[in-house]
């Protein structure tokens, strides 16, 4: 296993939960699964917006997958965070670009993980703030336990139970990996990851033939 | 063991934004950074963002100044908070009340920055060192001393024409002895890494020693300065110094120093033209440059809203940690 750059103190404790074959196996259903929902409402020219930074690395996959001639749009949502008052400044700010107007348009928005929920209600402001989208549909390439807002995806590549401070993060842009962070003392580590499962298991498994989703506590 | 830095906190964090002097280049470059992230703000149909919502600025400009007062106000808002507007001149300084006793009022109305402009030097220091330790307070023009995020605003409209600062030459023309924008201006090239600073103007508005002091090169001639230069900028001639016998004429002024199209031949061919505002046409420079594709005035005043907004943030940004902190203690 090659060492995987964390942005930790203690990365000793980060793994390599996907990997780059797994991931692309990942966005090939995803793409299907956007397919159908687009056919199913009718949409033949969604608006794609990926949310800095992980969201938009996810979002250039689906957008190609897609074959979406549109330029895809950037979204940071620093400047409508929640936790402002708290923390403060949120240290790495982008600019937000989205190349054409939102009004009217069928939007995808995608992010990487989905734990809270917070972030995608900061996200659905900003768009607000650049007009009125005819619809908003939710993709992202993990759902995690942890929500604190009603928020759900419509699509979500995996799914997976973690505890409240067991992490999950992608590394990329190239190759785009999920690194899982287990923090030193949780007996139930293993066990918890084990419960993984992609959500459209049905679904072959990995082209490689790696299916053994769960971590090892190093 | 040096003395508490006036403008950071113990994490080294902006609390006040007074000065130039003293910041890192880090520091610096977050603020352009972070300006480049709001300059966005201004393309949404709803030109406002939630950050500072419940914050509370007053802007207490004891000297006149539309521009300055318009961008902050308006940076302000764009942030989300709400903007008191006191116009000193007519109110209770004029009535005898101190400026410790002003500031003491608007404290205990709960307001969270103080945008300060003030004819005398180093007066937002004063405030700062007097002011609660829970409010900021941002320099908006102290005399001749400092006008920091007007000095940050062109080192960010530069940026965006010129992204290497390294390899800049970049001349500053007119009335720098009476200028804090150009103070401000040479300080932040200096952090940045610009290689040349050259000051133009007549030897009465030059500060004695400006080259040991400032680092900077002087000249006396126009066009002997802004040879291959990138960036010119010219700073306004106050009437007032044509009064005083520093300058001869607006006339003889122009003859001398007035930028025109013929005298720009000189500087690099893709060299930006810049000016504070307000410009005096026929005196700093012709319309024709005023006007011309190598000016970038407008741009300044729309940028100036970016910087303010990143500096507002920043500083209130850090009482948020502040207070979070104390909280948790």
């Amino acid at each position: 296993m090659s060492n995987p750059e964390i942005n930790s103190p203690d990365a000793s404790h980060a793994v390599i939960w996907k990997d780059a074959a797994e991931i692309d196996a990942v966005f090939v259903r995803m793409v299907e699964e956007l397919t159908r929902r687009l056919a199913q409402q009718g949409i033949a020219d969604p608006l794609m917006i990926g949310i800095h930074t992980g969201g938009v690395w996810v979002a250039e996959r689906l957008h190609r997958g897609l074959g979406l001639t549109e330029p895809l749009g950037h979204l940071d949502i620093s400047f409508y965070r929640d936790d402002f008052t708290r923390i403060g400044l949120h240290p790495q700010v982008r600019p937000s670009h989205l190349p054409v107007g939102v009004d009217d348009r069928h939007l995808i928005l995608v992010d990487d993980v989905i734990q809270s929920g917070r972030t995608i209600r900061a996200a659905l402001n900003v768009l607000f703030d650049y007009g009125r989208p005819a619809s908003v549909m939710l993709a992202t390439l993990v759902e995690r336990s942890g929500r604190e807002l009603p928020i759900t995806p419509d699509v979500a590549g995996l799914q997976v139970q973690l505890e409240p401070a067991e992490q999950i993060k992608l590394a990329g842009p190239v190759p785009l990996r999920l690194l899982g962070q287990i923090p030193k003392k949780t007996p139930k580590t293993t066990a918890t990851l084990s419960e993984t499962r992609d959500v459209l298991s049905l679904l072959p498994t990995a082209p490689d033939g790696t299916s053994d989703t769960s971590l090892t506590s190093p | 063991m040096s003395a508490p830095h006036p403008q950071l906190d113990a994490q080294g964090n902006l609390k006040h934004f007074l000065t130039i002097d003293g910041l890192s280049r880090e520091l610096l470059v977050e603020i352009l950074d972070r300006a480049e992230g709001f300059l966005g703000v201004a393309q949404q149909a709803v030109k406002k963002v939630p950050l500072c919502r419940g914050k509370v600025i007053a802007n207490l400009f004891f000297e006149n100044s539309t521009r300055t007062r318009t961008t902050f106000e308006l940076a302000a808002k764009r942030l989300s908070a709400d903007v008191l507007n006191l116009n000193i001149s007519t109110s209770a300084t004029a009535k005898g009340e101190t400026l410790l006793d002003t500031l003491r009022n608007l404290e205990a109305m709960h307001v969270d920055m103080f945008v300060v402009r003030h004819a005398t030097s180093g007066a937002a220091h004063f405030i700062a060192a007097h002011a609660n330790p829970h409010v900021s307070i941002i320099n908006a023009g102290d005399g001749r001393h400092s006008h920091p995020t007007q000095g940050m605003l062109d080192m960010f409209t530069i940026r965006r024409h010129k992204p290497d600062f390294t390899r800049l030459r970049v001349a500053i023309v007119g009335d720098i002895l009476h200028s804090r924008v150009a103070r401000s201006q040479i300080l932040a090239l200096t952090t940045l890494g610009v290689p040349e600073i050259r000051v133009i103007a007549p030897r009465t508005l030059l500060p004695s020693h400006v080259e040991d002091a400032f680092g900077v090169r002087a000249f006396h001639d126009l066009r002997e300065g802004i040879r291959d230069v990138d960036v010119v900028i010219m700073l306004r001639i106050q009437r007032e110094r044509m009064n005083s016998a520093l300058l001869p004429s607006e006339h003889e002024y122009f003859y001398l120093f007035g930028l025109t199209e013929k005298r720009l031949s000189v500087a690099c061919p893709d060299a930006i033209v810049m000016h504070p505002g307000p410009i005096n046409r026929g005196v700093e420079m012709d319309s024709q440059v005023a006007d011309g594709s190598r000016s970038v005035i407008l741009e300044q005043v729309s940028n100036g809203i970016a910087i303010r907004m990143a500096v507002m943030s920043m500083c209130l940004g850090t009482q948020n940690l502040n207070s979070q902190r104390e909280y948790t203690a």
